[in-house]
C-alpha cells in the first residue's frame, strides 16, 4: 500500500525523490472515491512547503493539494485532465500529479512506516 | 419511458403561439437596430405546437415525485403539504399582476400584506422587525450575517473577523460566512450531539463576530444550554445567528428571540408551507432585534398613521443596502401569509406539536430495527443509520434510501449531518397521518430484513423506476450540460 | 383551518407507542426560562371561505395591469403569457417536489432544467448555463464574484446605465467580500466608452454592462468588448433575453459571462418577485459558476438520464470554500421560462422582440410630437424602453394619465438626481396602437 521507496506527508501526498514526482496516496484516493477532476499548477511556479498547488475533486468531496516540498514546478501530468481516474487506478504510477525541482523540505518528509502510523491514528 | 427533448419535437414552421397583428407603422428593422450587432445565426429554439408543449411537460411532470405524490420525509427540508388555497391567493390579479414601481397609492394591498407578515413573523420568532427581501434561506443567511457585519463596523469594531459554526451545521453556514469575508471556526459537538460549552468558551473572544446555530440542531435536538451559549457569545461581544431551517419544531413553544438570538432567517418554503417548486422559488425573510433594525436592507415598509397609508422607507443611512431587486419573492410571501392566517397562533403551535409527535413516533418504532446513535427525545427530525449487521452485508445508507423508492416513498436526507456516519435524517412533518407513518415504518422494517437476507435487492435498487442508479463519476468527468442534436444518436 | 390529519385516538395510540401520556413531555427539553409561557399574539385561524374573502379584499387594494394600461417597465415587464404556462406550472408533481436529489424519481424536473440550460446557451451563445439564480440582480453580483475568483483582482467597472437596483445589490455583495466597484459614467444614455477606456487599468477584473441598458438604449457592445480584451479584462453582460432573438449572441462577440433577468419569459410581474436569474459562461470557467447544474449521466442499464452534476463546487460539499452559498435555484420560474420559450419558439421570440421595437419606436415618434416633450437621447437606438424629457413635472403628467386609467412611466429623478423631468417609458407587444395614441392624447390634455 505504501511503497518503501517513496516519502510521504501528513497531508497524504507521496514524493518520489528519484523522479521528483508527487501525487496523493492510496489512503487519500480511497477516501475521496472516484476522482473526476484535477486542477494542476502552472509549470514554472515557485512553491514553498504548504502552498496550495491544486485541487483533486471527486463526486462527493474536494481535497486541496499542498506542496510537500519547496521548489519549482517542472512538469504537470496533463493526462489527468482527460483521465482523472488514473489517480484511482494507478496511484503511484500514471496517477502522478506534478514534478518539482526540489530545493528544500526533503528532510521533513515521512518514510513509509512513519506515514503508516499517522494513518492508523486517523 | 423516455421523453424526447422538446428540441427534438421541432418541425420547421410549426407554431404554438398567436400574437396580435402588428398595428403600428413599420420601418426597416435594420434602421432601428445597430447593424454590427445583428444576429447572424438564429437560436435553435423549438418549433412545436401547443399540444406538443402541453403533452411534453405533462409527461415530464409524471416522471417526478412531489409531496402530492406521497410521503417525503427529507430531513431539514420540511416537506409538509402545500395547501391549494395558497396557490389561488398568490395568483389573484391584485398580487400577480401588480408592478413593483407602481405608485405607493396603488400598492396599498401588497404593502399591507408585507407589513402584516413582518409583524406576524416577528411575533413568531420574538424579533422586532423582519425583512422579506431575501429570496431563499441561504440568501437570508447572507443578509443576516451582513447585518451583523454592519453592526460591528458601525460601532468601529473592525477586529471581529471570525464566525463560529458547529460541525453539525448546514453547509450554507460556513459558505455564507466566507462570502461575507469571515474566517470560519468550526467547533466539535459533544458526544450527546450538542454544542460543547468548553469548546465554545475556548474560541469565543474579541475576534468573534457571530455564532451561527440551528436550534433544534440538524440532529433534531434542542440545545439544552442555549441560554449559556448565548451568554458566552454575547459576553465575548459577538452576536447570535439563528438558522431557521428547523423552525417547524418550536412554533408557539419557544422563540429564538427569547433564547438570546439576535438575527434569524426563516424558510417560508419549509415552515410556512409554500411549495419548494423543484428547487425554488423559496423565500428567506430575516428578523432582527431592535438594535439591528437600522441595518435591515432597504426599503422597509412603514405605516404612516397621519396619512393612513403604507410607504416604502428608503432613507436608511445604516442599511446594508439591497440584497435583491425590488422587495423579495413577494408571490411566495403571499402564500406564507395565507398559511399563517389559516392556522392562526393556535394552529401554528399545533403544527409544531404534531411535527414533533410524528418524529418521536417514527423514532420509537424504527429504533427497534435500525441503529439510533442519539437516543433521546427529538424535535421534528431524528437520525438513524444501518445496523452493524447490515453493514456487514455491505449495506450502505444509499442502498436503503434507493430501496425506499421501490416501496413508493421519497428517501430521507442522507449522509447529512456530516458528523454522523451513514446518516439518514428523517423529518415526517405534521401533515402526515398515522397510517402513512405506519406504511413507511413497514417499508423500512421490511428493508431491514432484506438487508440481512437478500442484500442484493438493496444493492440493485431502485428497480421500479424507469431509470436506475446513475454513474455520477463519469458524468462529472465529461460533463454534458446542454442538448445538441449530435449527442442523441438514437 | 389546519392540516393535521390525526384523530384523537390516533394521537393517544402514538403517545402510548412512545411511552408518554402527553405531547408536553416531548417539549421538556426546552428549558423553562426560554419556553413560551403564553400563546402567540396572532389572530385565530380562519376557515377557507373567510380566508379567501379576507385576502381577496387585501389584493383589491392593489392596482394591476389588467385594470390599467401600463407603460411602466424598468426591470419588470408586462409581456404576453400563454395560458398553458400556469396550467403546466400547477402540475403539482412539479411544484410540490424538492430539489432533485434523487434522480430516479426526479427526471421531470431534471430534464426541464436541462432544456432550460440548453435554451439559455442558445440565446446567449455561451457554452454552459446553470439551473438558474434568484434574479437578475443577484446573478449579476455572483458573476462579479466569479470574475474576482478567476482574475484574483478586486476592482470592477460597472456602468452607470445598469439598473440602479442591480448596482445596489452588486455593491452589497462587493462590500461583503471587500471588493471595489467603480461606476462608468454615461453619455447620451449609453456607457461612456471614452471614460471607460481611461478607467481600464491593469488592476481591473471585469467590466460590467447591461444591454439594452436601464434607459432602454442598445450599447456599443463590440466596442466595449474590444476595449476590455485589449486590457485583458473580463466582460460581464446583463442581457434582456427577449432581445437575444434579434441581437448577436454575446458569446459570439467575446463576452465572458452573461447574466440576466428571465422574468419577461412568461413570469408574472408579481410586485417584483419571484423572478428568474440566469447565468451562462465559457466552458473554461465552469468550475467557478455558482448554483445547481444538470448534466447527462448513464444509469446501470446504460439508459441516459439526468442528474445534478459538478456538485463538488457547492456549499454542501465544499462548505466555506464553495463558489457561492446558493443552494436553491428558481426551478419553477425556470420551468415557466422553458415552457414560454418552447411555446414562442424560434420565430415567436423574434416576433415579440420586433413588435416591441416597432411599437416603442412608434410611441417615441408620437410622444415627440407633443409640445414640451422630447426624446432624451434621439440618436441612441433602443429596444422596448426609452427616455423622454419634459417641461412639465413627471408627477403631474402621471397624475393626469392615472385619472384616465393609464400608469405612466418611471420618474428617473428618483434614481438619477440629474434626470429630473425625465421619464422612462416601456412599450411591449402587450400595448396596442390605440393605447399608445390614447397615451398621447391624455398626455396632451385632450382627454
Amino acid at each position: 500500500m505504501y511503497p518503501e521507496n517513496l516519502k510521504y506527508t501528513k497531508e497524504h501526498e507521496w514524493v518520489d525523490l528519484e523522479t521528483k514526482k508527487i501525487g496523493i496516496t492510496q489512503y487519500a484516493q480511497e477516501a475521496l472515491g472516484d476522482v473526476v477532476f484535477v486542477e494542476l499548477p502552472e509549470v514554472g511556479t515557485h512553491l514553498e512547503v504548504g502552498d496550495s498547488i491544486g485541487v483533486v475533486e471527486s463526486v462527493k468531496a474536494v481535497s486541496d493539494i499542498y506542496a510537500p516540498v519547496s521548489g519549482k514546478v517542472i512538469a504537470v501530468n496533463e493526462e489527468l485532465l482527460d483521465n482523472p481516474e488514473l489517480i484511482n487506478q494507478d496511484t503511484y504510477g500514471k496517477g502522478w500529479i506534478l514534478q518539482m525541482e526540489i530545493t528544500e523540505g526533503e528532510e521533513d518528509l515521512l518514510d513509509a512506516q512513519g506515514y503508516q502510523k499517522i494513518i492508523e491514528e486517523e | 419511458m423516455k421523453e424526447k427533448m422538446i428540441f427534438e419535437l421541432s418541425a420547421p414552421g410549426r407554431k404554438a403561439y398567436s400574437l396580435p397583428a402588428l398595428d403600428v407603422p413599420t420601418v426597416a428593422i435594420d434602421e432601428l437596430l445597430p447593424l454590427d450587432l445583428k444576429r447572424e445565426t438564429e437560436p435553435e429554439l423549438p418549433e412545436v405546437s401547443e399540444v406538443d408543449v402541453v403533452r411534453h411537460f405533462t409527461r415530464l411532470s409524471q416522471m417526478n415525485y412531489g409531496v402530492d405524490t406521497g410521503f417525503y420525509p427529507l430531513g431539514s427540508c420540511t416537506m409538509k403539504y402545500n395547501p391549494k388555497i395558497n396557490e389561488d391567493m398568490s395568483r389573484l390579479p391584485g398580487f400577480a399582476l401588480s408592478h413593483p414601481y407602481q405608485a405607493e397609492g396603488l400598492s396599498q394591498g401588497a404593502m399591507k400584506l408585507m407589513y402584516d407578515l413582518d409583524q406576524y413573523l416577528s411575533e413568531i420568532a420574538g424579533m422586532q422587525r423582519v425583512t422579506l427581501q431575501p429570496a431563499a434561506g441561504a440568501h437570508g443567511e447572507l443578509t443576516g450575517i451582513l447585518i451583523i457585519k454592519a453592526y460591528h463596523e458601525h460601532r468601529g469594531d473592525f477586529k471581529r473577523n471570525k464566525v463560529i459554526v458547529p460541525d453539525s451545521a448546514h453547509g450554507t453556514n460556513p459558505a455564507t460566512a466566507n462570502m461575507c469575508g469571515y474566517e470560519i471556526i468550526e467547533i466539535k459537538s459533544n458526544e450527546r450531539g450538542f454544542v460543547d460549552l468548553e469548546e465554545l468558551k475556548k474560541v469565543a473572544g474579541e475576534d468573534t463576530a457571530a455564532l451561527m446555530l440551528t436550534n433544534p440542531n440538524t440532529l433534531g435536538l434542542f440545545e439544552e444550554d442555549i441560554v449559556k451559549i448565548a451568554d458566552i457569545v454575547h459576553e465575548a461581544g459577538g452576536l447570535l445567528y439563528y438558522d431557521g431551517a428547523n423552525m417547524n419544531a418550536i412554533m408557539g413553544y419557544a422563540r429564538p428571540g427569547d433564547m438570546g438570538f439576535d438575527v434569524i432567517h426563516f424558510n417560508l418554503h419549509k415552515t410556512f408551507s409554500t411549495p419548494h417548486g423543484g428547487g425554488g422559488p423559496g423565500s428567506g425573510p430575516v428578523g432582527v432585534k431592535d438594535y439591528l433594525v437600522p441595518y435591515l436592507p432597504k426599503p422597509t415598509v412603514e405605516y404612516s398613521s397621519e396619512q393612513e397609508q403604507y410607504y416604502f422607507d428608503n432613507e436608511r443611512p445604516h442599511s446594508i443596502g439591497k440584497v435583491k431587486a425590488f422587495y423579495g419573492n413577494f408571490g411566495v410571501a403571499v402564500k406564507a401569509f395565507t398559511y399563517i392566517l389559516a392556522l392562526g397562533g393556535k394552529g401554528l403551535k399545533e403544527a409544531s406539536e404534531f411535527a414533533v409527535l410524528n418524529a418521536n413516533y417514527l423514532k420509537a418504532v424504527l429504533k427497534e430495527h435500525y441503529y439510533l446513535p442519539l437516543d433521546q427525545v427529538c424535535k421534528h427530525e431524528f437520525i438513524i443509520t444501518p445496523t452493524k449487521e447490515m453493514k456487514a452485508k455491505g449495506i450502505h445508507t444509499m442502498d436503503i434510501a434507493k430501496r425506499l423508492i421501490d416501496y413508493g416513498f421519497h428517501p430521507p436526507t442522507i449522509y447529512f449531518p456530516l458528523i454522523v456516519e451513514e446518516a439518514m435524517m428523517i423529518e415526517p412533518t405534521e401533515t402526515e397521518s398515522k397510517e402513512t407513518l405506519d406504511d413507511f415504518c413497514q417499508a423500512l422494517i421490511k428493508i431491514s430484513e432484506e438487508a440481512i437476507n437478500t442484500p442484493e435487492l438493496l444493492h440493485d435498487a431502485p428497480i421500479s423506476t424507469h431509470v436506475s442508479r446513475f454513474d455520477e463519476a463519469s458524468a462529472a468527468r465529461k460533463p454534458v450540460l446542454r442538448w445538441k442534436s449530435t449527442y442523441f444518436g438514437d | 383551518m389546519n392540516f393535521v390529519p390525526h384523530t384523537q385516538s390516533e394521537k393517544r395510540e402514538m403517545l402510548a407507542s412512545i411511552g408518554i401520556s402527553s405531547t408536553d413531555e416531548l417539549f421538556r427539553d426546552i428549558s423553562p426560562e426560554v419556553k413560551l409561557a403564553e400563546e402567540l399574539k396572532l389572530f385565530p385561524g380562519l376557515d377557507e371561505m373567510s380566508l379567501r374573502k379576507e385576502i381577496t379584499m387585501i389584493s383589491q387594494e392593489n392596482a394591476h395591469v389588467d385594470e390599467y394600461v401600463s407603460f411602466l417597465g424598468a426591470g419588470a415587464y408586462e409581456h404576453f403569457r400563454p395560458a398553458l404556462i400556469d396550467h403546466l406550472l400547477l402540475r403539482s408533481e412539479f411544484y410540490t417536489a424538492y430539489t432533485p436529489y434523487q434522480p430516479e424519481i426526479s427526471q421531470g424536473t431534471l430534464q426541464a432544467i436541462f432544456e432550460f440550460q440548453t435554451a439559455v446557451c442558445e440565446l446567449t451563445g455561451m457554452d454552459v448555463a446553470n439551473a438558474s439564480m434568484y434574479d437578475g440582480a443577484t446573478a449579476l453580483a455572483e458573476a462579479i464574484i466569479m470574475a474576482a475568483g478567476q482574475t484574483r483582482k478586486n476592482k470592477f467597472l460597472i456602468s452607470s446605465t445598469i439598473h440602479p437596483e442591480y448596482r445596489e445589490v452588486a455593491k452589497t455583495y462587493a462590500w461583503a467580500r471587500g471588493m471595489e466597484l467603480l461606476e462608468i459614467p454615461y453619455q447620451q444614455g449609453l456607457t461612456d466608452t471614452k471614460e471607460l477606456e481611461k478607467m481600464l487599468t491593469t488592476d481591473i477584473g471585469a467590466v460590467v454592462i447591461q444591454n439594452p441598458n436601464f434607459f432602454g438604449g442598445i450599447e456599443s457592445l463590440k466596442n466595449i468588448v474590444e476595449l476590455a480584451q485589449k486590457n485583458k479584462t473580463m466582460v460581464i453582460l446583463c442581457a434582456d433575453p427577449m432581445l437575444l432573438g434579434l441581437l448577436e449572441a454575446p458569446g459570439k462577440i467575446g463576452v465572458d459571462i452573461v447574466v440576466g433577468e428571465g422574468q419577461p419569459l412568461g413570469i408574472p410581474i408579481s410586485f417584483g418577485g419571484p423572478y428568474l436569474g440566469f447565468i451562462a459562461t465559457k466552458e473554461k470557467f465552469i468550475r467557478r459558476m455558482p448554483g445547481r447544474i444538470v448534466g447527462i449521466a448513464q444509469d446501470r442499464k446504460g439508459n441516459e438520464g439526468f442528474i445534478l452534476t459538478l456538485q463538488a463546487r457547492e456549499q454542501h460539499i465544499r462548505r466555506e470554500k464553495a463558489s457561492s452559498n446558493i443552494c436553491s435555484n428558481q426551478a419553477l420560474c425556470a420551468l415557466a421560462a422553458t415552457i414560454y420559450l418552447s411555446t414562442l419558439g424560434k420565430s415567436g421570440i423574434k416576433e415579440v422582440a420586433e413588435q416591441c421595437i416597432y411599437k416603442a419606436h412608434y410611441a417615441k415618434s408620437v410622444l415627440n410630437d407633443i409640445p414640451g416633450v422630447e426624446i432624451a437621447y434621439p440618436n441612441t437606438k433602443s429596444f422596448k424602453e426609452f427616455v423622454v424629457k419634459t417641461e412639465e413635472s413627471i408627477e403631474s403628467i402621471n397624475k393626469r394619465l392615472l385619472d384616465a386609467g393609464i400608469i405612466g412611466g418611471l420618474d428617473l429623478g428618483e434614481f438619477y438626481p440629474e434626470l429630473k423631468n425625465h421619464m422612462l417609458l416601456c412599450v411591449t407587444e402587450a400595448r396596442s396602437k390605440i393605447e399608445i395614441d390614447l397615451l398621447k392624447r391624455v398626455w396632451e390634455g385632450e382627454e
